[in-house]
């Protein structure tokens, strides 16, 4: 009896210290990148040490302003422009098409249901250069136009997300509904957008995590530093031929990792669901 | 009369149906179908952008042929692909393995080890991943502590270069390891407590019950991965720096697409270049998906 909880609690003491151990050399570069951030750029070669010996707390006003003309309160205003006018675009959107795919028995459904998955095999290689040719044409060069116009058409994997959350949904709230006289559009409203709120915040926390760290996109459309992006920020300011400044090029990059984390802080639960349902209902 | 008016509301379920989905359609023409029937005419063209396209037939594929860069691009894109998602996978699976268990400390973990994964597409990851294997680098740092003094650039050796993305995909593994663990804890009770009773040992539950039920999911999460590997394109540009370098060992397929279209201004090779990848993507997806009844389990075979 005695024998077999030691061995128990052997067995426990082993799985915890090989799953800390790991965690530690998983969560390791991130934690290294924003002892950086603190440290005095000489301090940061040739070392692994993640305590800062001091902090220097001006790597963060340097790397603020290491562009002199445009500066960081520029980036990140246009990061937060570009993701929040998009997510908004692409999550309204995704859930008026989910409802119509989901609910709605018009005829062509399933063929252009079909359509919406072939687009998602198709990588995004193939309509990079005549998108660009066009928006180039259109005048939407060094404009967000490019980025966050398509988002308004919905995005598939949202799309996708919500039709499988609004099948659980029973027919009878809809036919309740239409009796005390609601029309399509609000039973989608009313009834059935509050219902499937699970899934509109799963895709709008997914939305917002690809359009901050979105990177070619902001490389093809926008080469006015005042129009870039704090991805596009990052990585003029970390060039490889001229950079040097690696604490003000760390502190810039913690930072730009504030929002990606505090959304996970709060929203766990959600992304998880998210991966899950999509991940497992293929 | 009722026939009329079943007519009717057909037309009117056709009008809602359309006008609920018009945004994703309308989206579809103008920035998936348009574009693709562009790709595919300059794809036979040989396209500056500032003057017309002019079409030379399959002169780009020809030139594929003997372009020295189209090949390396290709075979370190495989390379890469078919090293970092298998074993992002295996780690994948055999961490969720770990983490099937009840204890409570398990959802702390399976926050930290998403962690990477949250992150892991950002410029700032990117940057410090190449920071973190130069040659004054912690990678460096951390085998001098252990012995192995060494100045080489993780980054800078052609030999080396291309691990440090496949240790960065790696490293993201934990997406894949909430969804094989939501896959796990789907499997029937029923199922390990009955192989029990018939005196099966672990290695043969692992072997019989949860290989099995657990393959359509990394079936799933393959072919999905596969895709991603094959169009890689932000890490890559970060850690070389946009050339592909060093001795283009890290120029994948996406960036010297990238590269031959808005650096050379080349949108008639880089298109042509673009419809190889949708060739081999549809080729791979293909095999997966001809060889998957031989290990893959679907449920609904079984006698029902």
């Amino acid at each position: 009896m005695t024998n077999r909880k030691i061995k128990h609690l052997l067995g426990q003491a082993a799985f915890h210290l090989v799953v800390i151990l790991l965690a530690y050399v998983m969560l390791y570069p991130i934690l290294w990148m924003v002892s950086n951030s603190f440290k005095e750029t000489a301090d940061i070669f040739n070392t692994t040490s993640l305590i800062p010996e001091t902090f220097r707390f001006d790597n963060y006003a340097r790397g603020w302003r290491f562009n002199k003309s445009v500066t960081f309160t520029t980036f990140f205003y246009n990061s937060f422009y570009y993701t929040v006018l998009s997510t908004l675009g692409a999550v309204l959107a995704s859930s008026l098409v989910a409802y119509g795919f989901a609910r709605v028995p018009f005829r062509g459904r399933s063929f252009w249901y079909g359509c919406m998955f072939m687009t998602m095999m198709i990588p995004y290689q193939v309509v990079m250069v005549p998108q660009f040719i066009i928006f180039h044409k259109l005048g939407w060069i060094n404009s967000f136009k490019p980025l966050i116009i398509p988002q308004f058409a919905g995005l598939p994997f949202f799309i996708f997300l919500m039709v499988q959350f609004i099948r659980q949904i029973p027919y009878e709230l809809d036919d309740s509904a239409k009796i005390d006289g609601c029309n399509r559009f609000s039973v989608f409203t009313r009834i059935l957008f509050p219902l499937i709120k699970p899934a509109v915040i799963t895709s709008t926390i997914f939305s917002f995590y690809w359009r901050w760290d979105d990177f070619l996109g902001p490389l093809l459309f926008l080469n006015k530093p005042r129009l870039f992006t704090v991805s596009l920020a990052l990585r003029m300011f970390s060039d490889p031929m001229t950079s040097t400044d690696w604490s003000a090029i760390f502190a810039m990059g913690t930072l730009s990792l504030v929002p990606v984390l505090v959304i996970f802080l709060i929203f766990q639960k959600y992304i998880v669901q998210g991966l899950v349902t999509t991940g497992l209902k293929g | 009369m009722k026939q009329l008016s079943a007519r009717k509301r057909a037309w009117m379920d056709d009008f809602s149906g359309y006008a609920f989905i018009s945004p994703w359609l309308i989206g579809f023409f103008a920035f998936s179908i348009i574009p693709i029937l562009f790709s595919l005419y300059y794809s036979f063209t040989k396209y500056d952008i500032l003057g017309d396209p002019v079409f030379n037939g399959l002169e780009n594929f020809r030139t594929m042929a003997t372009d020295e860069l189209f090949w390396q691009s290709l075979k370190v894109t495989f390379f890469y692909a078919f090293v970092s998602v298998p074993l992002r996978l295996i780690f994948a699976f055999f961490v969720a393995m770990l983490f099937n268990r009840g204890t409570r400390a398990i959802r702390v973990y399976q926050a930290i080890y998403y962690v990477p994964s949250l992150v892991g597409g950002s410029i700032a990851v990117a940057v410090m991943w190449r920071r973190l294997f130069m040659a004054d680098g912690a990678l460096n740092a951390a085998l001098a502590k252990i012995g192995i003094v060494t100045d080489v650039s993780w980054i800078g050796d052609p030999n080396t270069a291309i691990w440090t993305l496949i240790i960065l995909a790696i490293w993201q593994f934990g997406s894949s390891m909430l969804i094989f663990l939501a896959g796990l804890r789907q499997i029937p009770k029923e199922l390990y407590e009955a192989a029990s009773i018939d005196g099966a040992g672990a290695l043969r539950k692992f072997s019989h019950i949860t290989v099995p039920q657990i393959t359509p999911v990394i079936f799933f999460n393959l072919v999905m991965q596969l895709i991603n590997g094959f169009t890689v394109f932000t890490q890559a540009f970060v850690v070389s720096g946009g050339s592909g370098d060093p001795l283009n060992s890290t120029l994948v397929y996406a960036l010297y697409l990238y590269q031959r279209a808005f650096k050379y201004y080349d949108m008639g090779y880089s298109s042509a270049m673009a419809w190889v990848l949708v060739l081999i993507i549809g080729l791979m997806t293909g095999i997966v998906f001809k060889t998957s009844s031989s290990w893959v389990f679907y449920e609904a075979k079984e006698g029902k």
